[in-house]
């Protein structure tokens, strides 16, 4: 069994055997986690390089440790985002990382696509870090990941995608992988956040809903999403105060979930926007699971790639 | 399917044989305790379970007995073109100052114990590690030998050997292909 391509640019363009192979390969990465050394010497000899032209702290130390794990050697790409222009130039960086023999090139941008377009052109592995609005691959498996292990199954989960669904590529590789793996997935926030037209794109196992108590009844899981503060200038949410009053995943409104219902959140949080301490920090949360999962699923998926 | 070389009622005969020249042949090490049977997944650590158990029920030891999955310590890892299935390795105490038994079903090129040595020796720094497989196939291509051998045969290059347990097979023996 291996991943048909040399590349990990989204969920959309994943099997639903690939995806279960990447969530069975990390098991075992994620054990190695509790023994006192945490690597193993499988990448050794290869370079990956991380290029990451969007800020990120947790994404970028996330893939770094799983690359050290599997004794990768890294190299850090600083981009001052002033100098990075699309096409030729982006294109270019990569030449020149191939050029010096780069196996992998770990890659955020924040134009859709611009991962694709490395991959098409270079002869080495590509791994989407988050791209635009397009697909953020790694947390939407990191995601099935932590609701595989907590749910034992994907298949017949109700999961809720809660906010800025919109401008999300987080919800965008977890709407691809949730339906391949057979979840109903439910999509709620703002009406100016959550277009119709991605029910275009998703069938029948997507719905959408703006009324949050009716969203949440039978939901397994929600998956909170982080609120960016320009939507507020951009003038998508007029007032936060009734964001926070309708959609905040906050304490007052646990009511209405399940009491097994997981909550999960792709960080940075917000807390005091779209989520509250009390829920942040709460049973419910496996907020910090996904971070120690997020480590596993990129070694599964750097060592995938790597025999593809 | 064809007869096979070894079959179950042998293939135990012999894992019997192997647990009690172990018994004979490292007793001292033995008296200082700390004796740990590790198979090599996958028929490795099944064979190293029944090897366990064999000390224990019939010999009186008291031994652990764990499993090694030794993918990511393999040499060709993208070079292969199919990424061999990641298993977890399930080791129950601290290596370090202990006596391991290392379990393999076949002994081929050397290439899996190479492997499984550097895994073990991630662990720590056991007293001694010896090696012990069902079948010596020759066709080594590392300097490794085994320690206990219950069966060497020669088989050419293109022929298999397939080793069967009823653990997890349907049938048990082992077969030339």
């Amino acid at each position: 069994m291996k991943l048909k391509s040399k590349d990990l640019l989204g969920l959309e363009n994943l099997s639903k055997e690939e995806i279960q192979l990447i969530l069975d390969t990390a098991v075992p990465f994620k054990k190695l986690f509790t023994q006192s050394i945490k690597k193993v010497p499988t990448l050794r000899g290869k370079t990956v390089a991380h290029l990451f032209c969007e800020p990120s702290t947790r994404t970028r130390a996330s893939f770094e440790l799983a690359a050290k794990r599997l004794s990768a050697d890294t190299l850090d790409i600083p981009v001052p985002l002033s100098s990075v222009q699309k096409g030729e130039s982006l294109l270019d960086t990569g030449k020149t990382l191939l050029a010096m023999k780069v196996d992998f090139i770990v890659m955020r941008h924040g134009e859709n696509g611009a991962p694709e377009l490395l991959a098409k052109n270079l002869k080495l592995h590509v791994v989407n870090a988050g791209d635009g609005t397009h697909e953020h691959p790694t947390q939407g498996l990191l995601d099935l990941f932590t609701l595989r292990e907590k749910k034992k199954q994907i298949q017949g989960l109700n999961v809720v995608i809660l906010g800025d669904i919109l401008h999300s590529r987080v919800a965008r590789s977890n709407l691809w992988g949730l339906t391949k793996l057979g979840a109903k997935v439910t999509l709620c926030g703002p009406e100016n956040l959550v277009s119709k037209e991605i029910l275009k794109t998703f069938s029948k196992s997507v719905r959408i809903q703006h009324d949050f108590k009716t969203a949440v009844k039978y939901a397994d899981a929600v998956n909170v999403l982080r609120i960016q503060k320009e939507r507020q200038r951009d003038g998508l949410i007029p007032s936060m105060e009734e964001y926070i009053k309708n959609y905040g995943m906050w304490s007052d409104k646990k009511r209405w979930l399940k009491k097994d219902c997981l909550i999960l959140h792709p960080g940075p949080m917000n807390r005091g926007v779209e989520i509250d301490s009390a829920t942040a920090d709460g049973d419910s949360s496996v907020i910090l699971e996904q971070v120690t999962n997020g480590v596993a699923i990129r070694m599964a998926v750097l060592y995938l790639l790597a025999g593809s | 399917m064809k007869k096979p070389i070894i079959d179950s009622k042998e293939l135990n005969q012999l894992l019997g044989e192997m647990a009690r020249t172990f018994v004979n042949r490292e007793s001292s090490q033995i008296k200082k305790g700390g004796v740990c049977v590790i198979g090599i997944q996958t028929r490795g650590a099944i064979l190293a379970n029944r090897i366990a158990k064999l000390l224990k029920e019939k010999h009186r030891l008291s031994v652990e007995v764990g499993s090694l999955d030794i993918t990511l310590y393999r040499d060709d890892v993208s070079e292969i073109g199919n990424q061999p299935i990641v298993k977890e390795s399930h080791v129950p105490v601290s290596i370090e100052g202990n006596s391991i038994l290392l379990v393999d079903d076949v002994l081929y090129t050397g290439r899996t114990i190479r492997a499984a040595l550097d895994a073990l020796l991630e662990r720590g720094r056991p007293r001694m590690i010896r090696l012990a497989v069902l079948v010596d196939r020759g066709g080594r291509e590392l300097p490794i030998q085994a320690d206990y051998i219950a069966k060497k045969m020669s088989v050419k290059k293109g022929e298999k050997i397939q080793i069967q347990v009823k653990e997890i097979d349907k049938k048990e023996g082992v077969w030339i292909l």
